[in-house]
């Protein structure tokens, strides 16, 4: 359970504070995405491609664009600009013209005046397909014969990493995993409104997790200039990744602009699960060798991911989950070898701890394995085997900041472990199966699980990573204010607390307001990697010493005119300026008129990894552990999580309430994976885009999470603190699997692990081996090598 | 506000429904959904549509007492009746301790869920007015949360119950 603690409505770094946003947000009155309204709007509609792969042969719109109340049919040869669209590069086209590569891809939208007329206009499109031949397993696509997903293939970016040589080990163990397709499954859809403009520019309010990259993505398409294409942040109802590609951005859009009316368009759930990217399912192999004292001396890692139809944020996906596929240990040799294909399934891409969740999933399992091979407790190989400050990666980077590894999982492992309660004369609701109350609890086995995990913090892989802030102080009716003008985007993290928190810290007042997010102040970066705490803080807080700065200056120059002395050194405290530690003024003395400064914040620079797939790739890391304890009922496969106990490595905890807040609901989702959720697809096509059918973690599939927070500042970031939003969901999966394996005994490997599995209906996944290696010529993603990175070369130049 | 789902050819049903204390006179088309006419016609949009299959609860609101998933009710069907959305909570400028509870205790992140669980939360604990934590998540069992892990939002109703029992809440 989380430690109670103070909390405060205007409160500094350290504290917990309030949300700002928690008003609104508890009135009813936030306004999300979904929510928008305008004077004469009209509604977007998207109809999408039936088939995984097929050729357009013709799109009739005549009878849909006859139909009263529709005010717009637009297809491919619509698109004022550029053809296609992407995070990293431009290969998914904003409607399709010729090939659809993909069930769900967007193929014609249109306006109309409420939804149900645009859902029955769409129904009276008519295209006409050529089915062609779809890849839709992932080893499949490596294949020589399969089909080309893209003209140049279906590699999308092939990582070696060697590390040390071959090694002699006393224990070797060998393990192959599967794990599905996760949905993000925020629980507010895709939306957003688009407002044509007088000046022929639009702006679009929109939920997403960076508005920058959305205009890069959305003006050349509109074929405008960036400064005609105005974003604002609307409310994001969750995001973990799904938002961070656009998706109805450019549509609307074009249909506003083509209208010259407000156009709104607001995904159903069904077409949620069509309309973003999905977390890549993977084949995992791993061999691990040890001596006989446990110590590490090898791992082998073959992973394969499936990125599906277009390539999102792939490359960097695959990056991670190859940086990351020997887990958080000291190993003198490793070869891993990670491929990611494209294949005709639903494009995947960002979500939650990317990468770093299929790693962790093969290697705790291998830990496992490896400590019953050696006759060793799990924990105590570890321990033997973690990371520490200084420690060397399989990619020849030496961690240099804080990784207090040992401790996290000292301190995790000594949470009290829950009470045995006997079956008999239990609540049957809180039997393996609750609700449902198909047992008296006659074969319950209880199992508990251990994992560590980790990952980067901010973007990696030498990206030119920043954010930029602005902050004006100045007199109100009640004394100093401080405006902060970012465009970090709150998904619900809250972003927006801590920067206002940070603003109070630095400045020494109370009084903090935030700019609504939009693109009138820089480029934010991404809300993702956990990186908005480090870059939009550290751009706050650079900005605040930058008005401090000239606030002192004022102070100065005041003293010298007056023929006094002030001594120093200047500093701010509860609204005053302070000399040498004592009262000096009301900080609205000096604002007579405002200050305002803008500043970018950049974290050390990294560097791509080479052929080698050596280099120094990350910025710095966080890691976690957790220990979970489940009851399966061995009779009916049903499993009840009893409790996760959670410890995290945080480095500075700026808003403690909200960082349990962050690891609750990251164990939360990595209970969905091990547990439940999978998209289930059937030779391309989603079989379950519902929430009746794609299951989410309820209330009382929580167990309560108990949490440690391990506070070792991180040198040279500010505030010491490490981002802290995807850790947890690294490791409670495999935590979670880990206990009921020890529960059952069964191998269980491939996750989601289903009843069946459990009960042992279904036997253990297995693979002949792992596919050859592709030939390909570098680490570098292939689109790269084939000019998409400089726009749209191969795929978009044509119509 | 535009009316949603107009098709000229069904006849509409007069309806007079209680919103938040004041009553409303509409013709709504038979199909339309409440949490429809709530949103589109009425502009109430702290209710929110999640899943559009009555799995998720962040369309909830109170209809005459009960806690309702409003996508699981045809607009026609609440002639008549007293119905309490998410912006009828909070009182003479002062929230409801639910709401409290919430902001104070972190029960919410992004939000999206947050209307429903308040009010079928009121339901727990007009039903409960000290309730379990067995209670609260039996009670909430209807309603997702993809952000929280919901620990906070038991921390959420408990704290209301405590400031509602008249006792310090903290």
């Amino acid at each position: 359970m989380s430690v109670r603690t103070v909390r405060k409505t205007r409160g500094v770094v350290g504290e917990s504070v309030r949300r700002v946003d928690g008003v609104p947000k508890v009135k009813g009155q936030f306004l999300f995405g979904s929510d928008l309204w305008a004077e004469g709007m009209l509604w977007g509609h998207t109809v999408r491609s039936p088939h995984p792969s097929a050729r357009i042969r013709s799109i009739d719109i005549s009878k849909a664009l006859a139909r009263p109340g529709v005010a717009a049919v637009l297809v491919a040869q619509d698109v004022p600009g550029k053809k296609t669209y992407g995070l990293e590069f431009a290969d998914q086209p904003v409607l399709a013209w010729d090939r659809v590569r993909y069930a769900g891809e967007p193929v014609t939208i249109l306006a109309a005046v409420d939804p149900e007329t645009a859902r029955r206009a769409a129904s009276l499109i008519n295209v006409d397909y050529e089915i062609l031949p779809a890849v839709t397993d992932m080893e499949q696509a490596l294949r020589p014969d399969a089909p080309k997903v893209h003209d140049f293939g279906n590699i999308l970016r092939h990582i070696r990493i060697e590390h040390g040589r071959s090694a002699k080990a006393d224990v070797w163990v060998e393990g192959y995993y599967e794990t599905g397709m996760q949905d993000q499954a925020p629980l507010g859809p895709e939306s957003g409104m688009a407002i044509p403009a007088e000046d022929g520019g639009v702006d679009l309010y929109v939920a997403t997790q960076w508005l920058h990259v959305d205009r890069e993505q959305i003006a050349p398409c509109l074929n405008l200039p960036l400064e005609k294409v105005r974003l604002h942040l609307a409310g994001v109802g969750g995001a973990f990744g799904a938002r961070e590609d656009v998706s109805m951005q450019i549509h609307a859009c074009m249909l506003a602009l083509r209208t010259g009316r407000p156009v709104k368009m607001s995904y159903t759930r069904e077409e949620s699960f069509y309309g973003h990217v999905h977390r890549h399912p993977a084949h995992v192999w791993m061999r691990h060798g040890a001596r006989r004292d446990g110590t590490l001396v090898y791992v082998y890692a073959r992973l394969v991911l499936d990125g599906g139809a277009y390539a999102s944020s792939s490359a960097a996906v695959i990056h991670n989950a190859a940086t990351f596929a020997a887990g958080p240990y000291e190993v003198p040799n490793a070869l891993i070898e990670a491929t990611c294909v494209y294949t005709n399934n639903p494009p995947c891409g960002a979500m939650r701890s990317f990468g770093a969740v299929q790693a962790a999933i093969g290697y705790e399992a291998q830990m496992d394995k490896l400590a019953k091979a050696l006759g060793m407790p799990p924990i105590q190989l570890r321990l033997k085997n973690v990371v520490s400050p200084g420690s060397v990666l399989p990619t020849g980077q030496v961690i240099r900041g804080s990784a207090p590894v040992r401790e996290l999982i000292r301190r995790c492992a000594a949470i009290p472990l829950p009470p045995e309660e006997p079956a008999e004369r239990r609540d049957p609701l809180s039997l393996p199966g609750g609700a449902g109350n198909v047992s008296r609890g006659e074969r319950l086995k209880r199992g508990v699980g251990f994992a560590v995990g980790y990952k980067n913090i901010a973007y990696s892989g030498g990206f030119d990573d920043s954010a930029e802030a602005r902050v004006r102080l100045f007199r109100g009716p009640g004394g100093a204010i401080a405006e902060v003008h970012s465009a970090a985007a709150e998904v619900g993290q809250g972003i927006h607390t801590v920067l206002v928190q940070i603003a109070r810290t630095e400045l020494g007042i109370e009084h903090v307001v935030l700019h609504p997010p939009d693109t009138n102040v820089g480029s934010a970066g991404s809300t993702s990697a956990s990186r908005q705490t480090m870059m939009s803080g550290g751009a706050v807080q650079l900005a605040c010493q930058a008005v401090k700065k000239d606030l002192f200056a004022r102070v100065r120059r005041w003293a010298q005119a007056e023929g006094r002395t002030v001594p120093e050194p200047l500093t701010v405290e509860g609204g005053m300026v302070l000399a040498a530690g004592e009262p000096l003024a009301p900080i609205e003395e000096f604002l007579e008129t405002p200050i305002e400064q803008t500043r970018v914040y950049h974290h050390r620079p990294t560097t791509p990894i080479d052929e080698k797939g050596q280099g120094e790739p990350h910025v710095s890391f966080g890691f976690a552990a957790e220990r979970a304890v489940v009851e399966v009922d061995e009779e009916l496969g049903l499993v009840r999580v009893v409790q996760i106990a959670a410890a995290q490595d945080v480095g500075r905890a700026l808003n403690p309430q909200g960082v349990y807040g962050q690891i609750e609901g990251g164990t939360a989702q990595g209970l969905g994976f091990a547990l439940m959720e999978e998209i289930q697809l059937k030779d391309g096509l989603i079989k379950n885009a519902s929430f009746t059918d794609y299951l989410i973690p309820t209330i009382l599939d929580m167990p309560p999470v108990v949490s440690e927070l391990i506070e070792e500042p991180e040198p040279g970031v500010p505030f010491g603190a490490k981002g802290v939003g995807e850790m947890s969901t690294i490791v409670s999966t495999p935590a979670i699997v880990a206990a009921l394996r020890s529960a059952t005994g069964r191998e269980l490997n491939r996750i989601p692990v289903r009843p069946d599995d459990l009960i042992g209906l279904s036997p253990p996944v297995t693979s002949p081996g792992p596919p050859p290696s592709p030939e390909v010529p570098g680490p570098e993603p292939i689109p790269k090598y084939v000019g998409l990175a400089a726009g749209q070369a191969i795929l978009g130049g044509t119509e | 506000m535009a009316t949603h789902h107009t098709t000229p050819e069904v006849t509409p049903v007069p309806i007079t429904v209680t919103v938040n204390g004041l009553t409303h006179r509409h013709a709504v088309e038979p199909r339309t959904l409440l949490v429809y006419y709530l949103r589109e016609t009425l502009g109430l949009t702290g209710t929110h549509i999640g899943c559009d299959t009555t799995s998720c609860g962040t369309c909830t609101v109170i209809i005459n007492g009960l806690a309702v998933k409003s996508c699981t009710i045809l607009a026609a069907q609440a002639d008549g009746a007293d119905i309490l959305t998410v912006e009828g909570l909070a009182r003479d400028g002062q929230l409801h301790p639910i709401q409290e509870g919430f902001w104070q205790e972190h029960g919410l992140q992004c939000g999206f869920c947050t209307p429903g669980m308040m009010l079928t939360a009121l339901q727990i604990l007009q039903r409960h007015p000290d309730p379990s934590d067995k209670e609260i998540r039996h009670g909430l069992e209807g309603n997702l949360c993809r952000c929280t892990g919901y620990q906070q939002i038991v921390a959420a109703v408990q704290y209301a119950a405590r400031k509602m029992a008249g006792n310090s809440p903290d």
